[in-house]
């Protein structure tokens, strides 16, 4: 039934900086929901250079891992697993983190429009239905900032452009593996995928609170989140409006 | 104003010259690449030029009605200073994407070789791989 198309291969790619607490959940977590016919599935987890022992804990675990030498933050880590993906010959790839945040049971919304062929684009939202954890007020903020952006940019509303649960088809993967935002990389990679054509489509997940780990953003980083945010956005929508300039918005 | 006493005008130029050959010491040792090599050996020659021609800087400034000499030196100095840390920060960038993708090269490179590993060796239990591992 989830099968409409031929067999699909799908990556499923973790970024983890010191998640040795809850990497292991996470990836049983999606072992254990991912066993439907008719979809190869597997899991990467990209070791962001971790401090702690989380590259021990991915050696013992069933899944693809890649390890960074170098640590180059989420955005240079999921970029590392789209383009593992892209040369891999993968149809879909999905973008979980490795904290717990996002449920192995919701993968399916985000999955489906991906394989119905619905979208180029899937973002799991925590605010289209407002159930589950919905992230701190001063966030929800920033979150709403990012929308409207995005809106005056695109022209297209994203709610939860912060959200790190998505899923990319083969089209997408091909606009990323060239190029993906190195430092805070999701309301960037809006903007980046609306100029490049993409269809972009949002589901409603239920996330749940981190299981272990810290936020990679804190409040005395919360003004330099703001500003690298907006200027690489407004950059990178410089940059691709000179690429397509035929488009409107 | 008066013309530069000409103690200072040795000073200026021994030091340029001196610079001068310990930029070149540096490009011959390999320390420092040709390409950086160029503004240091440009500014260098300024100072040179500007240490024997005594007028020099006085006839500029009159010429482009700067009134106060040495604000010229300040405005030129700063200009090429600013200008050449953008050129530096323009080779950081280029050099962290380098190593961005270097990383990843070697991120999958690591991820064959551990895979080709665990293939070519399907006798040794999961609990050998780890005894190289000492905490």
């Amino acid at each position: 039934m989830i099968m409409k198309t031929k067999a699909n291969r799908i990556l499923i790619v973790v970024p983890c900086y010191n998640e040795e607490e809850a990497i292991a959940g996470v990836v049983a977590d999606i072992n254990r929901v991912l066993v439907q016919p008719g979809l190869t599935i597997d899991v990467l987890a990209v070791n962001d250079c971790s401090t702690d022992q989380t590259l021990r804990v991915l050696q013992s675990l069933n899944c693809l891992y890649l390890d960074l030498p170098v640590n180059l933050g989420i955005g240079g880590a999921m970029h590392a697993g789209y383009k593992f993906a892209y040369r891999n010959g993968y149809d879909i790839a999905v973008q979980m983190d490795g904290d717990g945040q996002h449920p192995a049971s919701e993968l399916h919304k985000i999955l489906q429009p991906v394989l119905d062929d619905d979208a180029d684009v899937v973002i799991g939202s925590r605010f289209l239905q407002r159930s589950g954890f919905q992230s701190s007020g001063i966030r929800r903020v920033g979150i709403s900032y990012f929308r409207r952006l995005n809106q005056f940019l695109i022209g297209q509303t994203i709610y939860d452009s912060t959200s790190g649960f998505r899923a990319f088809n083969r089209r997408a993967l091909t606009v990323v593996n060239g190029y993906y935002p190195d430092e805070y990389p999701e309301p960037e990679a809006i903007v980046q995928f609306g100029l490049s054509g993409m269809r972009i489509k949002e589901v409603p997940v239920v996330m749940r609170e981190r299981q272990g780990g810290v936020s990679s953003i804190n409040t005395s980083r919360a003004i330099y989140y703001m500003l690298k945010v907006t200027l690489g956005t407004l950059f990178v929508y410089a940059r691709l409006r000179l690429k397509y300039p035929s488009q409107t918005t | 104003m008066e013309t530069i006493p000409v103690v200072i005008q040795i000073i200026g130029l021994v030091s340029a010259s001196l610079f001068m050959l310990y930029i070149f010491r540096l490009i011959v040792k390999g320390k420092l690449r040709e390409e950086y090599s160029i503004i240091w050996i440009l500014c260098t020659i300024i100072l040179i030029v500007f240490s024997i021609w005594r007028h020099g800087l006085e006839q500029i400034s009159l010429a482009l009605g700067v009134f106060y000499p040495p604000s010229l030196v300040f405005l030129a100095a700063i200009f090429a200073i600013i200008v050449f840390l953008v050129h530096l920060s323009v080779v950081v960038s280029r050099m962290q994407s380098h190593i961005k993708s270097l990383t990843h090269e070697m991120a999958y490179l690591k991820q064959e070789l551990a895979q080709a590993k665990a293939q070519g060796q399907p006798e040794s239990a999961p609990g050998q791989v780890h005894i190289l591992i000492e905490p």
